[in-house]
């Protein structure tokens, strides 16, 4: 028996969304199955790879482990809402320019987390960098440019 | 002046789309209409499968097909790169654990989720052979159908082939001093973060397979020879990998993809868990036993290696793997005499395959531990006892084989510096160093076409696949120099059978030198027919036209190649299609089938802080050389070799996947099975490259990107036995094993 769609509303990158989600949908199934988001990212589908981090209401989330129906009248943000307006953020500019990126899948959820830190701590050390990535997982590179990227984004801010 | 594209880190293409989401893999390719399936397996390796029970499945909303071996072509169809081993589905017996008995294809995923949890498979689960020794012991079940290999001696074996390559004398020869160890390598898994997908769907011709596939026309093959079809019904999209490291080389479920596709109608969709990957893909477990004899200078007097790879339940390209560790195993060595004894051992395990570094990760850690043994032995500096054996450039150190390509030595030097080799030693702390030699590709061929169009403007078409390595980027540096085209005129275009030419693979580092030399004869193709249009066009001869850096100049003139095309073919238009190939011959005597165009050398210098208390060991500074002969794109090797070496650093120090006495993987996923995180790196990270443009590919380059996994191991075993005096011969040096070794002595 499938159980019956419930109705919710909800703000993804700034745009308001009414959908009928499955309870045991997740929020990253919505974001990618039924919004058209795929741009956040599935992997391990509990919690431990950091591909599918979001912003939740202005905190780091991973997605796969919010129910769709725990998202109602929330403001979500995804990699797609990072770039306003065409422009880069300065976070996506320095991963690229850092060589941080290379097959990129766990990228979205590397730079959204990134972002979250940078937003709770501006400025923040190695090892607050590390601390605040610990919960994404690349395998293709050797995570120095990554921590690189994000202190020069901290740094252009200043 | 002439603009060079090479040796500049020119951002990576697709790099934006990376960073914003854009990037379309596999799972993110939306096709109407689409099916979705789900697998069925048993809770154990190895099963009698009795019946199954597909009734209450196929009740389910939304099932529009369930597929078992008895719906299939019977026999039921192998497939395999090398041995056409595999079923589609499982018949009589599954051989190992995620072994699918059964698919199911519904409009919905909750549907196929729903219908694949009512499947009832009537099972009796039997003993599996889960290790070397169990698959050696004489009375153990044969994993393998000895029907499939009728005439190998090795039939009524669980050996799939043994390997023995040698020279000189080994039984024979003198030694002051010899080394005798046994040592082990385990069973890890590529954890690519974007999990296996595919897509196929009918189409006129045929059947389209989406796979994020790094051999198109492996996959294309074997799909084809799985439907008993000409290639050119089959067409294979290749999406951009998220990450392969080999576990993306050989096909997997895209046979019965097909199968599913062409029974329903439809398209379907399967995007495998994490979990599910992990039962799919993994590198070979080793073991290995080494005699090593030395003199008293500490020259290699000769090697005995003998090892044996615990390969899966199907060969997939396991056999390959073995043979070419095992050929190059000496590693980059003097080695007067050697005898190497490999064996590919089947079991009832997950199929293992193509892993970065493919087999020489495994080898190195025994024979490069037997180095750092003896200099202990001998009293010679680890550094130095190298020096004494490695061959100068151009001298054979594989009897017959290609000569050292490199000056290798330095490597050795450069790392040892960048540590701070002969500095004080702090408390608690050591150093090791290693080097990694891989046999690059053998016999092999990529074909490039490179289509200069009207406007002055090309299209590079390749079958090379970009899974991070950066081939797009490279392959387009490579136009622009060649054509004197910016590299913003010119789009690479890979990943389609029916639109790319030819190519092997995109494995053994070889992407660079062959698809490389196959786009600069392809550019110079064009270049030629400029040259001919040119004469033809304004009635000089050839030899009074000149062509390069985007112009062809006849007599005092300079023509733009928009201009002249516009010339020569007028308000038709046309284009000039220009044809490279490389190839390296298939050599029949020779045992990998032909000689290594380049070697992929790393040498990787350790230094690490050992808490005797807990065993952890913390990697305080980690150097790592590569010689790469010229680097197209510095950024992106050192990113790679940076990649490689963390990726070592996981079967260095924490993976392995751990399997019960039912074959079933205890650690699985992400949540028991630890790589490498960002708190995992070391503080101090090095990556240096040797450039002197001594290789075979464009403008002296060699392959590059695996050599970090190679060397890690050896190199870290030496220093955590430097700072705690332990010499750990398993891997990984968990704390666990570590805090054991420094505790209990035995």
């Amino acid at each position: 028996m499938v159980p019956a769609a419930i109705p919710i509303t909800l703000v993804v990158n700034g745009r308001q969304h009414a959908l009928d989600v499955r309870p045991h949908h997740t929020l990253l199934e919505a974001l990618r199955d039924q919004m058209g988001l795929t741009g956040t990212k599935e992997c391990c589908s509990e919690g431990e790879c950091g591909a599918c981090t979001v912003l939740l209401d202005g905190r780091a989330v991973t997605s796969c482990l919010v129910l769709a129906v725990e998202a109602a009248g929330a403001e979500v943000v995804t990699i797609e809402g990072l770039a306003a307006g065409g422009r880069l953020d300065r976070l996506q500019q320095s991963f690229i320019d850092a060589g941080a990126v290379q097959c990129g899948f766990c990228i979205p959820g590397m730079i959204m987390a990134a972002k979250y830190l940078l937003m709770t701590n501006p400025h923040p050390s190695v090892d607050e960098i590390q601390n605040g990535l610990a919960g994404n997982l690349c395998r293709c590179g050797g995570y120095s440019r990554i921590i690189g990227a994000v202190a020069s984004a901290a740094r252009s801010e200043r | 002046m002439q603009t060079t594209w090479i040796g500049r880190s020119m951002a990576r293409v697709g790099g934006v789309d990376r960073v914003t989401g854009a990037q379309l893999y596999v799972a993110d390719i939306h096709v109407d209409n689409v099916l979705h399936v789900k697998l069925v397996h048993l809770n154990c390796a190895r099963a009698r499968i009795a019946g199954i029970d597909t009734a209450d499945a196929a009740r389910v909303e939304g099932v529009r097909c369930i597929m078992t071996a008895a719906d299939l072509p019977q026999p039921v169809p192998r497939y395999g790169p090398v041995h056409r081993d595999r079923p589609v589905l499982a018949v009589g017996e599954t051989k190992f654990f995620g072994e699918p008995v059964a698919a199911v294809a519904a409009e919905t995923e909750d549907a196929a989720a729903s219908a694949a949890a009512l499947i009832t498979v009537d099972h009796e689960e039997l003993p599996a052979v889960l290790s070397v020794d169990a698959a050696l012991d004489p009375a153990a079940p044969l994993v393998q159908d000895p029907s499939l290999r009728a005439n190998d001696p090795l039939a009524q074996t669980n050996i799939l082939h043994e390997w023995q390559f040698g020279w000189g004398a080994p039984g024979d020869a003198r030694a002051d001093c010899i080394i005798e160890n046994d040592y082990s390598f385990p069973m890890v898994t590529h954890f690519a973060i974007e999990p296996h997908g595919f897509l196929a769907a009918p189409d006129p011709e045929g059947v389209t397979i989406w796979s994020p596939i790094q051999h198109p026309y492996v996959l294309q093959r074997v799909v084809a020879s799985a439907l008993d079809w000409p290639v050119s019904r089959v067409r294979v999209i290749a999406p951009d990998p998220g990450g392969g490291f080999g576990g993306k080389g050989w096909p997997k479920f895209e046979p019965l993809m097909a199968f599913l596709a062409l029974r329903t109608g439809r398209p379907v969709r399967l995007v495998l868990t994490l979990e599910e990957t992990f039962q799919q893909v993994r590198r070979t477990s080793a073991r290995a036993h080494v005699r090593t004899g030395f003199d008293l200078s500490g020259r290699i007097v000769f090697q005995d290696i003998h090892a044996d790879f615990l390969i899966g339940a199907y060969a997939d390209i396991g056999g390959r793997v073995v043979s070419k560790a095992g050929y190059a195993a000496c590693g980059p060595y003097r080695t007067p005499h050697a005898r190497i004894i490999a064996r590919a051992v089947l079991s009832h395990t997950t199929p293992s395959t193509a892993f970065r570094g493919f087999g020489t990760p495994q080898a190195s850690w025994a024979v490069e531990s037997q180095l750092n043994a003896a200099a202990m032995r001998l009293g010679i500096d680890p550094v130095e006892i190298r020096l004494r054996n490695i061959p100068a450039k151009g001298e054979a150190f594989i009897p017959g084989d290609t000569p050292a390509d490199g000056e290798w030595d330095s490597a050795l030097r450069l790392a040892a510096r960048e540590i701070g080799w002969h500095e004080p030693m702090p408390k608690l702390r050591g150093r090791g160093i290693s080097l990694g030699l891989k046999s690059s590709a053998t016999a092999s061929a990529s074909f490039a076409l490179v289509r200069l169009h009207y406007d002055g403007s090309a299209s590079v078409l390749s079958g090379t696949s970009d899974m991070g390595q950066g081939a797009r980027t490279v392959l387009k540096q490579i136009a622009a120099q060649e054509l004197g085209i910016p590299p913003e005129r010119i789009a690479v275009v890979m990943g389609d059978t029916s639109v790319v030419p030819f190519d092997s693979s995109t494995s053994a580092s070889r992407s660079t030198v062959f698809m490389g030399n196959a786009i600069v004869k392809a550019c110079r193709d064009i270049k030629d027919t400029l040259k001919r249009m040119a004469a033809e066009t304004f009635a000089v001869g050839e030899d009074a036209v000149t062509a390069g850096n985007g112009y062809i100049r006849v007599g005092g003139r300079e023509l733009t190649y928009e201009q002249l095309l516009k010339s020569h073919f007028g308000p038709p238009r046309g284009e000039v299609i220009g044809i490279g190939q490389e190839r390296n011959a298939f050599v029949t005597d020779h045992p990998l089938g032909g000689k290594p165009a380049f070697w992929e050398l790393m040498c990787a210098a350790a230094e690490v802080e050992v808490d005797p208390d807990t065993g952890m060991v913390q990697l305080t500074r980690l150097a790592l050389v590569s010689d790469v002969g010229k680097a197209l794109n510095p950024q992106q090797v050192e990113a790679q070799d940076e990649g490689a070496a963390v990726m070592g650093l996981g079967h260095t120090f924490m993976e392995q996947l751990l399997l019960d006495e039912h074959g079933r993987i205890r650690n699985l996923g992400a949540l028991d099975y630890r790589i490498p995180t960002i708190q995992d790196v070391p503080s101090s990270l090095h990556s240096v490259l040797i450039e002197n443009a001594d290789g075979p590919g464009p403008y002296g380059a060699k392959g590059a990107g695996e050599g970090g996994t190679l060397a890690i191991a050896a190199a870290v075993g030496a220093a955590v036995n430097q700072a705690a005096g332990v010499e750990i011969r398993d891997l990984p040096l968990t704390p666990e094993r570590v805090w054991r070794a420094i505790h209990i002595r035995t």
